[in-house]
Protein backbone atom coordinates (compact mmCIF):
# COMPACT_ATOMS: atom_id res chain seq x y z
CA UNK A 1 0.00 0.00 0.00
CA UNK A 2 1.21 3.48 -0.76
CA UNK A 3 2.05 5.15 2.53
CA UNK A 4 2.71 8.64 1.16
CA UNK A 5 1.04 11.40 3.19
CA UNK A 6 -0.10 13.12 0.04
CA UNK A 7 -2.42 10.22 -0.67
CA UNK A 8 -5.80 10.95 0.70
CA UNK A 9 -7.22 8.14 2.78
CA UNK A 10 -10.62 7.06 1.60
CA UNK A 11 -13.02 6.47 4.46
CA UNK A 12 -15.96 4.25 3.70
CA UNK A 13 -17.92 5.56 6.65
CA UNK A 14 -17.61 9.11 5.39
CA UNK A 15 -19.03 8.20 2.02
CA UNK A 16 -21.92 6.35 3.62
CA UNK A 17 -22.67 9.31 5.90
CA UNK A 18 -22.57 11.72 2.99
CA UNK A 19 -24.93 9.54 0.96
CA UNK A 20 -27.33 9.32 3.91
CA UNK A 21 -27.21 13.08 4.36
CA UNK A 22 -28.04 13.67 0.70
CA UNK A 23 -30.81 11.07 0.81
CA UNK A 24 -32.39 12.65 3.87
CA UNK A 25 -32.37 16.16 2.56
CA UNK A 26 -33.54 14.92 -0.80
CA UNK A 27 -36.45 13.28 0.97
CA UNK A 28 -37.31 16.43 2.92
CA UNK A 29 -37.20 18.69 -0.10
CA UNK A 30 -38.86 16.09 -2.30
CA UNK A 31 -41.77 16.02 0.11
CA UNK A 32 -42.57 19.65 -0.59
CA UNK A 33 -42.45 19.12 -4.35
CA UNK A 34 -44.55 15.98 -4.04
CA UNK A 35 -47.16 17.72 -1.92
CA UNK A 36 -47.39 20.80 -4.13
CA UNK A 37 -47.39 18.72 -7.28
CA UNK A 38 -49.99 16.25 -6.10
CA UNK A 39 -52.38 18.90 -4.79
CA UNK A 40 -52.08 20.89 -8.01
CA UNK A 41 -52.43 17.77 -10.16
CA UNK A 42 -55.61 16.72 -8.35
CA UNK A 43 -57.14 20.17 -8.07
CA UNK A 44 -56.50 21.85 -11.39
CA UNK A 45 -58.99 19.75 -13.44
CA UNK A 46 -61.82 20.80 -11.13
CA UNK A 47 -60.69 24.31 -10.37
CA UNK A 48 -62.50 27.29 -11.82
CA UNK A 49 -62.60 30.85 -10.60
CA UNK A 50 -66.34 30.59 -10.37
CA UNK A 51 -65.75 28.25 -7.44
CA UNK A 52 -64.23 31.11 -5.51
CA UNK A 53 -67.16 33.48 -5.76
CA UNK A 54 -70.19 31.24 -5.56
CA UNK A 55 -71.91 29.58 -2.66
CA UNK A 56 -72.87 25.95 -2.29
CA UNK A 57 -76.58 25.63 -2.91
CA UNK A 58 -78.58 22.52 -3.59
CA UNK A 59 -81.40 24.55 -5.13
CA UNK A 60 -79.21 26.42 -7.59
CA UNK A 61 -76.93 23.39 -8.20
CA UNK A 62 -73.88 25.46 -7.47
CA UNK A 63 -70.78 24.56 -5.52
CA UNK A 64 -68.52 27.26 -4.15
CA UNK A 65 -66.49 28.40 -1.23
CA UNK A 66 -67.30 32.11 -1.06
CA UNK A 67 -68.81 31.86 2.46
CA UNK A 68 -65.71 30.01 3.67
CA UNK A 69 -63.42 32.64 2.19
CA UNK A 70 -65.44 35.38 3.89
CA UNK A 71 -65.41 33.51 7.21
CA UNK A 72 -61.66 33.03 6.97
CA UNK A 73 -61.20 36.76 6.29
CA UNK A 74 -63.43 37.61 9.24
CA UNK A 75 -61.41 35.36 11.51
CA UNK A 76 -58.09 36.78 10.31
CA UNK A 77 -59.19 40.39 10.82
CA UNK A 78 -60.94 39.96 14.16
CA UNK A 79 -58.17 37.78 15.57
CA UNK A 80 -55.52 40.30 14.58
CA UNK A 81 -57.59 43.18 15.99
CA UNK A 82 -57.54 41.40 19.33
CA UNK A 83 -54.07 39.89 19.31
CA UNK A 84 -51.99 42.70 17.77
CA UNK A 85 -52.55 45.35 20.46
CA UNK A 86 -51.96 42.81 23.22
CA UNK A 87 -48.93 41.19 21.61
CA UNK A 88 -47.22 44.35 20.39
CA UNK A 89 -48.05 46.31 23.56
CA UNK A 90 -46.88 43.50 25.80
CA UNK A 91 -43.64 43.14 23.88
CA UNK A 92 -42.99 46.89 24.13
CA UNK A 93 -43.51 46.77 27.88
CA UNK A 94 -41.21 43.81 28.30
CA UNK A 95 -38.46 45.28 26.18
CA UNK A 96 -38.64 48.98 26.99
CA UNK A 97 -40.25 49.45 30.40
CA UNK A 98 -39.91 46.33 32.51
CA UNK A 99 -37.29 46.65 35.20
CA UNK A 100 -38.44 43.54 36.99
CA UNK A 101 -36.47 40.78 35.25
CA UNK A 102 -38.48 38.13 37.06
CA UNK A 103 -41.67 39.38 35.40
CA UNK A 104 -39.96 39.28 32.00
CA UNK A 105 -38.90 35.69 32.61
CA UNK A 106 -42.37 34.63 33.72
CA UNK A 107 -44.04 36.29 30.73
CA UNK A 108 -41.52 34.71 28.37
CA UNK A 109 -42.21 31.33 29.92
CA UNK A 110 -45.97 31.91 29.67
CA UNK A 111 -45.54 32.72 25.99
CA UNK A 112 -43.54 29.54 25.45
CA UNK A 113 -46.28 27.54 27.16
CA UNK A 114 -48.93 29.19 24.99
CA UNK A 115 -46.90 28.40 21.89
CA UNK A 116 -46.65 24.76 22.95
CA UNK A 117 -50.30 24.12 23.71
CA UNK A 118 -51.85 22.08 20.89
CA UNK A 119 -54.66 23.64 18.94
CA UNK A 120 -57.18 21.01 19.98
CA UNK A 121 -56.72 22.12 23.60
CA UNK A 122 -57.31 25.71 22.51
CA UNK A 123 -60.45 24.45 20.83
CA UNK A 124 -61.71 22.81 24.02
CA UNK A 125 -60.84 25.85 26.12
CA UNK A 126 -62.42 28.26 23.65
CA UNK A 127 -65.58 26.21 23.53
CA UNK A 128 -65.81 26.10 27.34
CA UNK A 129 -64.80 29.66 28.09
CA UNK A 130 -65.95 31.85 25.21
CA UNK A 131 -68.66 29.55 23.90
CA UNK A 132 -70.30 28.24 27.07
CA UNK A 133 -69.20 30.52 29.94
CA UNK A 134 -69.49 33.82 28.05
CA UNK A 135 -72.41 32.42 26.06
CA UNK A 136 -71.19 33.25 22.56
CA UNK A 137 -71.87 29.72 21.35
CA UNK A 138 -70.50 28.60 18.01
CA UNK A 139 -69.55 31.92 16.49
CA UNK A 140 -66.80 33.67 14.62
CA UNK A 141 -66.19 35.82 17.71
CA UNK A 142 -65.60 32.70 19.83
CA UNK A 143 -63.21 31.38 17.19
CA UNK A 144 -61.37 34.68 16.89
CA UNK A 145 -60.89 35.02 20.65
CA UNK A 146 -59.56 31.46 20.82
CA UNK A 147 -57.18 32.01 17.93
CA UNK A 148 -55.94 35.31 19.33
CA UNK A 149 -54.59 33.45 22.36
CA UNK A 150 -52.91 31.07 19.96
CA UNK A 151 -51.14 33.68 17.83
CA UNK A 152 -50.27 35.93 20.78
CA UNK A 153 -46.86 34.30 21.33
CA UNK A 154 -45.97 34.63 17.64
CA UNK A 155 -46.70 38.37 17.59
CA UNK A 156 -45.03 39.00 20.95
CA UNK A 157 -41.87 37.12 20.05
CA UNK A 158 -41.47 38.75 16.64
CA UNK A 159 -42.06 42.23 18.07
CA UNK A 160 -39.54 41.58 20.82
CA UNK A 161 -36.84 40.42 18.40
CA UNK A 162 -37.43 43.34 16.09
CA UNK A 163 -37.22 45.78 19.04
CA UNK A 164 -33.88 44.21 19.82
CA UNK A 165 -32.60 45.05 16.35
CA UNK A 166 -33.42 48.75 16.71
CA UNK A 167 -30.07 50.36 17.56
CA UNK A 168 -29.73 51.85 21.00
CA UNK A 169 -28.62 55.13 19.50
CA UNK A 170 -32.12 55.72 18.10
CA UNK A 171 -33.57 55.62 21.58
CA UNK A 172 -30.85 57.74 23.12
CA UNK A 173 -31.01 60.31 20.34
CA UNK A 174 -34.78 60.67 20.71
CA UNK A 175 -34.66 60.87 24.49
CA UNK A 176 -31.76 63.27 24.29
CA UNK A 177 -33.87 65.60 22.18
CA UNK A 178 -36.22 65.81 25.11
CA UNK A 179 -39.04 63.48 24.10
CA UNK A 180 -40.90 61.44 26.64
CA UNK A 181 -40.61 57.70 26.62
CA UNK A 182 -44.00 56.80 25.12
CA UNK A 183 -43.61 59.56 22.53
CA UNK A 184 -40.21 58.12 21.61
CA UNK A 185 -41.66 54.62 21.35
CA UNK A 186 -44.57 55.81 19.24
CA UNK A 187 -42.63 57.97 16.80
CA UNK A 188 -39.17 56.43 16.64
CA UNK A 189 -39.13 52.89 17.93
CA UNK A 190 -42.30 51.46 16.41
CA UNK A 191 -41.68 52.74 12.88
CA UNK A 192 -38.18 51.25 12.95
CA UNK A 193 -39.50 47.97 14.30
CA UNK A 194 -42.29 47.70 11.74
CA UNK A 195 -40.71 44.98 9.55
CA UNK A 196 -40.38 42.56 12.44
CA UNK A 197 -43.86 43.31 13.68
CA UNK A 198 -45.19 42.84 10.17
CA UNK A 199 -43.39 39.51 9.84
CA UNK A 200 -45.07 38.36 13.04
CA UNK A 201 -48.44 39.50 11.77
CA UNK A 202 -48.03 37.68 8.46
CA UNK A 203 -46.92 34.49 10.19
CA UNK A 204 -49.97 34.81 12.41
CA UNK A 205 -52.21 35.19 9.38
CA UNK A 206 -50.71 31.99 8.01
CA UNK A 207 -51.37 30.22 11.28
CA UNK A 208 -54.97 31.47 11.42
CA UNK A 209 -55.66 30.41 7.85
CA UNK A 210 -54.24 26.94 8.37
CA UNK A 211 -55.86 26.35 11.73
CA UNK A 212 -58.59 23.77 11.95
CA UNK A 213 -58.66 21.85 15.24
CA UNK A 214 -59.15 24.97 17.35
CA UNK A 215 -62.03 26.13 15.17
CA UNK A 216 -64.06 22.96 14.93
CA UNK A 217 -65.74 23.51 18.29
CA UNK A 218 -65.53 27.29 18.42
CA UNK A 219 -66.34 28.86 15.07
CA UNK A 220 -68.39 25.87 14.00
CA UNK A 221 -69.40 24.91 10.51
CA UNK A 222 -71.91 27.45 9.20
CA UNK A 223 -71.76 28.26 5.50
CA UNK A 224 -74.15 31.20 5.23
CA UNK A 225 -73.15 34.49 3.66
CA UNK A 226 -73.05 37.38 6.14
CA UNK A 227 -76.29 39.34 6.48
CA UNK A 228 -74.71 42.20 8.39
CA UNK A 229 -71.16 43.34 8.89
CA UNK A 230 -71.22 43.00 12.67
CA UNK A 231 -74.02 40.51 13.18
CA UNK A 232 -71.96 37.96 11.26
CA UNK A 233 -69.55 37.91 14.19
CA UNK A 234 -72.15 36.03 16.18
CA UNK A 235 -72.89 33.52 13.43
CA UNK A 236 -71.21 30.19 13.18
CA UNK A 237 -68.83 30.13 10.23
CA UNK A 238 -66.72 27.41 8.67
CA UNK A 239 -63.32 28.54 7.42
CA UNK A 240 -61.62 26.99 4.39
CA UNK A 241 -59.86 24.40 6.55
CA UNK A 242 -63.04 23.32 8.32
CA UNK A 243 -64.81 23.10 4.97
CA UNK A 244 -61.97 20.94 3.72
CA UNK A 245 -62.40 18.65 6.73
CA UNK A 246 -66.15 18.43 6.16
CA UNK A 247 -65.68 17.60 2.48
CA UNK A 248 -63.12 14.95 3.41
CA UNK A 249 -65.47 13.40 5.95
CA UNK A 250 -68.09 13.15 3.22
CA UNK A 251 -65.48 11.57 0.89
CA UNK A 252 -66.00 14.51 -1.44
CA UNK A 253 -62.40 14.56 -2.57
CA UNK A 254 -62.76 16.77 -5.65
CA UNK A 255 -63.93 19.71 -3.57
CA UNK A 256 -61.43 18.86 -0.88
CA UNK A 257 -58.53 19.10 -3.30
CA UNK A 258 -59.71 22.39 -4.75
CA UNK A 259 -59.89 23.88 -1.24
CA UNK A 260 -56.50 22.40 -0.41
CA UNK A 261 -55.12 23.98 -3.58
CA UNK A 262 -56.46 27.40 -2.59
CA UNK A 263 -55.13 27.02 0.95
CA UNK A 264 -51.68 25.92 -0.16
CA UNK A 265 -51.34 28.79 -2.63
CA UNK A 266 -52.42 31.38 -0.05
CA UNK A 267 -50.04 29.98 2.56
CA UNK A 268 -47.15 29.88 0.09
CA UNK A 269 -47.71 33.48 -0.93
CA UNK A 270 -47.90 34.59 2.70
CA UNK A 271 -44.67 32.79 3.54
CA UNK A 272 -42.81 34.27 0.60
CA UNK A 273 -44.20 37.71 1.45
CA UNK A 274 -43.00 37.39 5.05
CA UNK A 275 -39.54 36.41 3.80
CA UNK A 276 -39.50 39.31 1.37
CA UNK A 277 -40.37 41.81 4.08
CA UNK A 278 -37.84 40.40 6.50
CA UNK A 279 -35.07 40.65 3.92
CA UNK A 280 -36.10 44.04 2.52
CA UNK A 281 -36.39 46.10 5.66
CA UNK A 282 -33.82 44.71 7.96
CA UNK A 283 -33.05 47.57 10.33
CA UNK A 284 -29.76 46.10 11.47
CA UNK A 285 -28.66 45.83 7.85
CA UNK A 286 -29.56 49.45 7.18
CA UNK A 287 -27.51 50.49 10.19
CA UNK A 288 -24.48 48.54 8.97
CA UNK A 289 -24.70 49.95 5.46
CA UNK A 290 -24.82 53.44 6.84
CA UNK A 291 -21.47 53.09 8.54
CA UNK B 1 -54.62 77.64 22.34
CA UNK B 2 -52.62 80.58 21.17
CA UNK B 3 -49.31 79.30 19.99
CA UNK B 4 -47.30 82.36 20.89
CA UNK B 5 -48.49 82.25 24.47
CA UNK B 6 -47.54 78.63 24.99
CA UNK B 7 -44.86 77.95 27.50
CA UNK B 8 -42.74 74.89 27.00
CA UNK B 9 -44.23 73.61 30.21
CA UNK B 10 -47.85 74.18 29.21
CA UNK B 11 -48.95 70.68 28.35
CA UNK B 12 -46.55 68.93 30.63
CA UNK B 13 -49.37 67.66 32.83
CA UNK B 14 -51.29 66.23 29.94
CA UNK B 15 -48.20 64.55 28.58
CA UNK B 16 -47.42 63.10 31.95
CA UNK B 17 -50.89 61.56 32.12
CA UNK B 18 -50.41 60.04 28.68
CA UNK B 19 -47.00 58.70 29.67
CA UNK B 20 -48.22 57.17 32.89
CA UNK B 21 -51.33 55.62 31.40
CA UNK B 22 -49.33 54.22 28.47
CA UNK B 23 -47.04 52.46 30.89
CA UNK B 24 -49.92 51.04 32.91
CA UNK B 25 -51.82 49.83 29.86
CA UNK B 26 -48.70 48.25 28.39
CA UNK B 27 -47.94 46.53 31.69
CA UNK B 28 -51.41 45.05 31.72
CA UNK B 29 -51.05 43.88 28.11
CA UNK B 30 -47.79 42.15 28.93
CA UNK B 31 -49.36 39.99 31.60
CA UNK B 32 -52.29 38.87 29.42
CA UNK B 33 -50.29 35.79 28.42
CA UNK B 34 -49.76 34.85 32.07
CA UNK B 35 -53.48 35.26 32.74
CA UNK B 36 -54.26 33.15 29.67
CA UNK B 37 -52.01 30.31 30.82
CA UNK B 38 -53.56 30.33 34.30
CA UNK B 39 -57.13 30.45 33.00
CA UNK B 40 -56.53 27.70 30.42
CA UNK B 41 -54.91 25.46 33.04
CA UNK B 42 -57.74 26.16 35.48
CA UNK B 43 -60.42 25.40 32.91
CA UNK B 44 -58.78 22.20 31.75
CA UNK B 45 -58.53 20.99 35.36
CA UNK B 46 -62.09 22.05 36.11
CA UNK B 47 -63.48 20.32 33.04
CA UNK B 48 -61.35 17.20 33.22
CA UNK B 49 -61.46 16.18 36.87
CA UNK B 50 -65.20 15.61 37.55
CA UNK B 51 -65.29 12.47 35.39
CA UNK B 52 -62.13 11.16 37.03
CA UNK B 53 -63.68 11.54 40.47
CA UNK B 54 -67.04 10.15 39.42
CA UNK B 55 -65.93 7.03 37.57
CA UNK B 56 -62.65 6.41 39.35
CA UNK B 57 -59.22 7.52 38.22
CA UNK B 58 -58.07 3.95 37.81
CA UNK B 59 -61.13 2.84 35.82
CA UNK B 60 -60.70 5.64 33.32
CA UNK B 61 -56.93 5.81 32.93
CA UNK B 62 -56.34 2.05 32.98
CA UNK B 63 -59.65 0.74 31.68
CA UNK B 64 -59.54 -0.86 28.25
CA UNK B 65 -63.23 -0.85 27.35
CA UNK B 66 -64.60 2.24 25.67
CA UNK B 67 -68.37 2.09 25.41
CA UNK B 68 -69.44 5.63 26.19
CA UNK B 69 -72.96 5.40 24.78
CA UNK B 70 -74.09 1.96 25.95
CA UNK B 71 -76.66 1.64 28.74
CA UNK B 72 -73.92 0.49 31.08
CA UNK B 73 -71.21 2.90 29.93
CA UNK B 74 -67.53 2.21 30.35
CA UNK B 75 -64.88 4.85 29.82
CA UNK B 76 -61.47 3.18 29.70
CA UNK B 77 -58.95 5.26 27.77
CA UNK B 78 -55.81 3.20 28.33
CA UNK B 79 -55.53 2.21 24.66
CA UNK B 80 -55.99 5.82 23.60
CA UNK B 81 -53.17 6.95 25.87
CA UNK B 82 -50.97 4.06 24.73
CA UNK B 83 -51.67 4.84 21.08
CA UNK B 84 -50.51 8.42 21.55
CA UNK B 85 -47.36 7.37 23.37
CA UNK B 86 -46.44 4.56 20.96
CA UNK B 87 -47.37 6.50 17.82
CA UNK B 88 -45.49 9.62 18.82
CA UNK B 89 -42.43 7.68 19.99
CA UNK B 90 -42.09 5.73 16.76
CA UNK B 91 -42.75 8.81 14.63
CA UNK B 92 -40.03 10.72 16.46
CA UNK B 93 -37.59 7.81 16.18
CA UNK B 94 -38.12 7.74 12.42
CA UNK B 95 -38.10 11.49 11.93
CA UNK B 96 -35.09 12.45 14.05
CA UNK B 97 -32.37 10.87 11.85
CA UNK B 98 -33.91 12.24 8.66
CA UNK B 99 -34.38 15.69 10.16
CA UNK B 100 -30.94 15.80 11.73
CA UNK B 101 -29.17 14.71 8.55
CA UNK B 102 -31.11 17.30 6.55
CA UNK B 103 -30.13 19.95 9.09
CA UNK B 104 -26.48 18.87 8.73
CA UNK B 105 -26.76 19.22 4.98
CA UNK B 106 -28.26 22.71 5.34
CA UNK B 107 -25.75 24.05 7.81
CA UNK B 108 -22.53 22.21 7.04
CA UNK B 109 -22.49 20.93 3.47
CA UNK B 110 -24.74 22.90 1.15
CA UNK B 111 -23.51 26.12 -0.37
CA UNK B 112 -24.98 29.28 1.02
CA UNK B 113 -27.22 29.77 -1.96
CA UNK B 114 -28.71 26.29 -2.12
CA UNK B 115 -29.02 26.18 1.65
CA UNK B 116 -31.14 29.34 1.46
CA UNK B 117 -33.42 27.77 -1.13
CA UNK B 118 -33.79 24.57 0.83
CA UNK B 119 -34.54 26.52 3.98
CA UNK B 120 -37.34 28.32 2.19
CA UNK B 121 -38.71 24.96 1.10
CA UNK B 122 -38.63 23.66 4.69
CA UNK B 123 -40.41 26.78 5.92
CA UNK B 124 -43.08 26.30 3.28
CA UNK B 125 -43.46 22.70 4.39
CA UNK B 126 -44.03 23.93 7.94
CA UNK B 127 -46.65 26.39 6.72
CA UNK B 128 -48.88 23.89 4.93
CA UNK B 129 -52.11 23.44 6.93
CA UNK B 130 -52.29 20.20 8.89
CA UNK B 131 -55.65 19.36 7.34
CA UNK B 132 -53.95 19.29 3.91
CA UNK B 133 -51.48 16.73 5.25
CA UNK B 134 -54.51 14.78 6.40
CA UNK B 135 -56.03 14.90 2.93
CA UNK B 136 -52.78 13.68 1.36
CA UNK B 137 -52.52 10.99 4.01
CA UNK B 138 -55.94 9.68 3.10
CA UNK B 139 -55.29 9.89 -0.62
CA UNK B 140 -51.66 8.76 -0.90
CA UNK B 141 -50.48 7.00 2.26
CA UNK B 142 -53.60 4.99 3.07
CA UNK B 143 -53.78 3.20 -0.32
CA UNK B 144 -50.07 2.32 -0.16
CA UNK B 145 -50.41 0.97 3.37
CA UNK B 146 -53.46 -0.99 2.28
CA UNK B 147 -51.45 -2.74 -0.43
CA UNK B 148 -48.83 -3.57 2.16
CA UNK B 149 -51.53 -4.85 4.49
CA UNK B 150 -52.99 -7.09 1.80
CA UNK B 151 -49.55 -8.46 1.13
CA UNK B 152 -48.66 -9.17 4.76
CA UNK B 153 -51.99 -10.56 5.92
CA UNK B 154 -52.78 -12.47 2.74
CA UNK B 155 -53.27 -15.77 4.54
CA UNK B 156 -54.47 -14.45 7.85
CA UNK B 157 -58.01 -15.39 8.82
CA UNK B 158 -58.17 -13.31 11.97
CA UNK B 159 -56.82 -9.98 10.80
CA UNK B 160 -59.30 -7.15 10.68
CA UNK B 161 -58.53 -5.27 7.50
CA UNK B 162 -58.35 -1.52 7.97
CA UNK B 163 -58.20 -0.41 4.36
CA UNK B 164 -54.89 1.27 5.14
CA UNK B 165 -56.31 3.49 7.87
CA UNK B 166 -54.17 2.38 10.77
CA UNK B 167 -51.43 3.29 13.20
CA UNK B 168 -48.68 2.88 10.61
CA UNK B 169 -50.29 5.38 8.23
CA UNK B 170 -50.79 7.86 11.08
CA UNK B 171 -47.15 7.50 12.12
CA UNK B 172 -46.00 8.27 8.57
CA UNK B 173 -48.13 11.42 8.50
CA UNK B 174 -46.74 12.46 11.89
CA UNK B 175 -43.18 11.90 10.66
CA UNK B 176 -43.79 14.26 7.76
CA UNK B 177 -45.47 16.82 9.99
CA UNK B 178 -42.68 17.08 12.55
CA UNK B 179 -39.81 17.10 10.03
CA UNK B 180 -39.86 20.88 9.43
CA UNK B 181 -39.73 21.62 13.18
CA UNK B 182 -36.87 19.17 13.69
CA UNK B 183 -34.92 20.47 10.72
CA UNK B 184 -35.19 24.17 11.41
CA UNK B 185 -34.55 24.01 15.16
CA UNK B 186 -31.59 21.66 14.88
CA UNK B 187 -30.18 23.63 11.96
CA UNK B 188 -30.17 26.74 14.14
CA UNK B 189 -28.40 24.74 16.83
CA UNK B 190 -25.75 23.54 14.38
CA UNK B 191 -25.19 27.04 13.03
CA UNK B 192 -24.72 28.32 16.57
CA UNK B 193 -21.61 26.14 16.98
CA UNK B 194 -18.58 28.49 16.81
CA UNK B 195 -16.67 28.29 13.58
CA UNK B 196 -13.30 27.71 15.23
CA UNK B 197 -14.54 24.30 16.38
CA UNK B 198 -14.82 23.35 12.72
CA UNK B 199 -11.54 24.85 11.67
CA UNK B 200 -9.64 23.40 14.63
CA UNK B 201 -11.01 19.95 14.02
CA UNK B 202 -10.20 20.09 10.31
CA UNK B 203 -6.73 21.45 11.05
CA UNK B 204 -6.07 18.47 13.30
CA UNK B 205 -6.63 16.29 10.28
CA UNK B 206 -10.15 15.08 10.92
CA UNK B 207 -12.25 14.54 7.84
CA UNK B 208 -15.35 16.63 7.28
CA UNK B 209 -17.65 13.83 8.40
CA UNK B 210 -15.59 13.21 11.51
CA UNK B 211 -15.80 16.90 12.30
CA UNK B 212 -19.55 16.91 11.84
CA UNK B 213 -20.34 13.80 13.83
CA UNK B 214 -17.68 13.97 16.53
CA UNK B 215 -17.30 17.71 17.10
CA UNK B 216 -20.25 19.69 15.84
CA UNK B 217 -23.09 17.38 16.77
CA UNK B 218 -21.95 16.95 20.41
CA UNK B 219 -21.51 20.72 20.79
CA UNK B 220 -25.02 21.35 19.45
CA UNK B 221 -26.48 18.69 21.71
CA UNK B 222 -28.80 20.83 23.80
CA UNK B 223 -30.23 22.59 20.75
CA UNK B 224 -30.84 19.25 19.07
CA UNK B 225 -32.51 17.85 22.18
CA UNK B 226 -34.81 20.84 22.30
CA UNK B 227 -35.64 20.25 18.63
CA UNK B 228 -36.60 16.68 19.49
CA UNK B 229 -38.69 17.76 22.46
CA UNK B 230 -40.47 20.34 20.29
CA UNK B 231 -41.07 17.62 17.72
CA UNK B 232 -42.57 15.36 20.39
CA UNK B 233 -44.89 18.18 21.45
CA UNK B 234 -45.94 18.86 17.89
CA UNK B 235 -46.65 15.18 17.22
CA UNK B 236 -48.50 14.74 20.51
CA UNK B 237 -50.82 17.67 19.81
CA UNK B 238 -51.53 16.99 16.15
CA UNK B 239 -55.18 16.24 15.54
CA UNK B 240 -56.62 17.12 12.16
CA UNK B 241 -53.88 15.54 10.07
CA UNK B 242 -54.36 12.10 11.56
CA UNK B 243 -58.03 11.98 12.48
CA UNK B 244 -59.08 10.46 9.16
CA UNK B 245 -55.82 8.59 8.55
CA UNK B 246 -55.66 6.52 11.73
CA UNK B 247 -58.92 4.64 11.22
CA UNK B 248 -60.48 6.00 14.37
CA UNK B 249 -61.59 2.99 16.36
CA UNK B 250 -60.05 2.10 19.70
CA UNK B 251 -57.60 -0.80 19.65
CA UNK B 252 -54.26 -1.82 21.10
CA UNK B 253 -51.66 0.18 19.17
CA UNK B 254 -50.34 -2.35 16.65
CA UNK B 255 -49.03 -1.16 13.27
CA UNK B 256 -51.94 -2.54 11.27
CA UNK B 257 -54.83 -1.86 13.62
CA UNK B 258 -57.18 1.03 13.41
CA UNK B 259 -56.44 3.30 16.36
CA UNK B 260 -57.48 6.49 18.07
CA UNK B 261 -55.08 9.06 19.54
CA UNK B 262 -55.80 11.40 22.46
CA UNK B 263 -56.32 14.25 20.03
CA UNK B 264 -58.43 12.39 17.51
CA UNK B 265 -60.65 10.96 20.26
CA UNK B 266 -61.65 14.52 21.11
CA UNK B 267 -62.10 15.61 17.51
CA UNK B 268 -64.22 12.67 16.49
CA UNK B 269 -66.64 12.55 19.42
CA UNK B 270 -66.92 16.03 20.89
CA UNK B 271 -69.46 16.98 18.24
CA UNK B 272 -72.20 14.74 19.59
CA UNK B 273 -71.06 13.65 23.08
CA UNK B 274 -73.31 14.45 26.01
CA UNK B 275 -73.32 14.13 29.77
CA UNK B 276 -70.79 11.69 31.19
CA UNK B 277 -69.37 10.93 27.72
CA UNK B 278 -68.58 14.62 27.23
CA UNK B 279 -66.98 14.85 30.66
CA UNK B 280 -64.68 11.95 29.85
CA UNK B 281 -63.67 13.65 26.59
CA UNK B 282 -62.61 16.62 28.68
CA UNK B 283 -60.63 14.19 30.81
CA UNK B 284 -58.86 13.03 27.65
CA UNK B 285 -58.16 16.70 26.95
CA UNK B 286 -56.73 17.05 30.45
CA UNK B 287 -54.48 14.02 29.96
CA UNK B 288 -53.21 15.51 26.70
CA UNK B 289 -52.72 18.88 28.39
CA UNK B 290 -50.68 17.30 31.19
CA UNK B 291 -48.51 15.48 28.66
CA UNK B 292 -47.85 18.75 26.85
CA UNK B 293 -47.07 20.56 30.11
CA UNK B 294 -44.60 17.80 30.98
CA UNK B 295 -42.97 18.27 27.58
CA UNK B 296 -42.82 22.05 28.17
CA UNK B 297 -41.12 21.60 31.51
CA UNK B 298 -38.63 19.19 29.93
CA UNK B 299 -37.98 21.71 27.17
CA UNK B 300 -37.24 24.56 29.54
CA UNK B 301 -34.98 22.29 31.58
CA UNK B 302 -33.04 21.42 28.41
CA UNK B 303 -32.78 25.07 27.43
CA UNK B 304 -31.60 26.06 30.89
CA UNK B 305 -28.93 23.38 30.87
CA UNK B 306 -27.86 24.53 27.42
CA UNK B 307 -27.40 28.10 28.69
CA UNK B 308 -25.19 26.96 31.51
Amino acid sequence: MNQSITNKKKRKKDTVALVLIYLSSGFSIGLLLLILGYVAFKAVPYFSFKYLYSTTSIIDHTVGILPNIINTLYLVIVTLLIACPIGIGGAIYLHEYAKNQKLVRIVTFANEVLAGIPSIIYGLFGMLFFGVYLGWGFSILTGACTLSLMVLPIITRNTQTSLETVPKSYREAALGLGTNKWYMIRTVLLPSAIPGVLTGVILSIGRIISESAALLFTAGSGVLLPKGLFSHLFNSGATLTIQLYLEMSKANYENAFVIAFVLVIVVLLLNLFAKFIASKWDVSKVENNGK
Amino acid sequence: MNKEMTSINSDLKKREVVEKSAEHILRFLSIVSIIAVIVITGYMLMAGTPALLKYGIFDILFGTVWQPTSSNPSFGILYVILTSIVGVTIAVIIAVPIGLLTAIHLSEIATRRSSKWMKTAIELLAGIPSIVYGLLGVQIINPIIYQLELLIFKNSATHQFTGGSNLLAAILVLVIMILPTLISVSENALRAVPNNYRTSSLALGASKMQTIFKVILPSAKSGIISAIVLGIGRAMGEAMAIVLVAGNTIHIPLPFSSVRFLTTAIVSEMGYAQGAHREVLFTIGLVLFLFIMLINVMLSAVLKRGEE
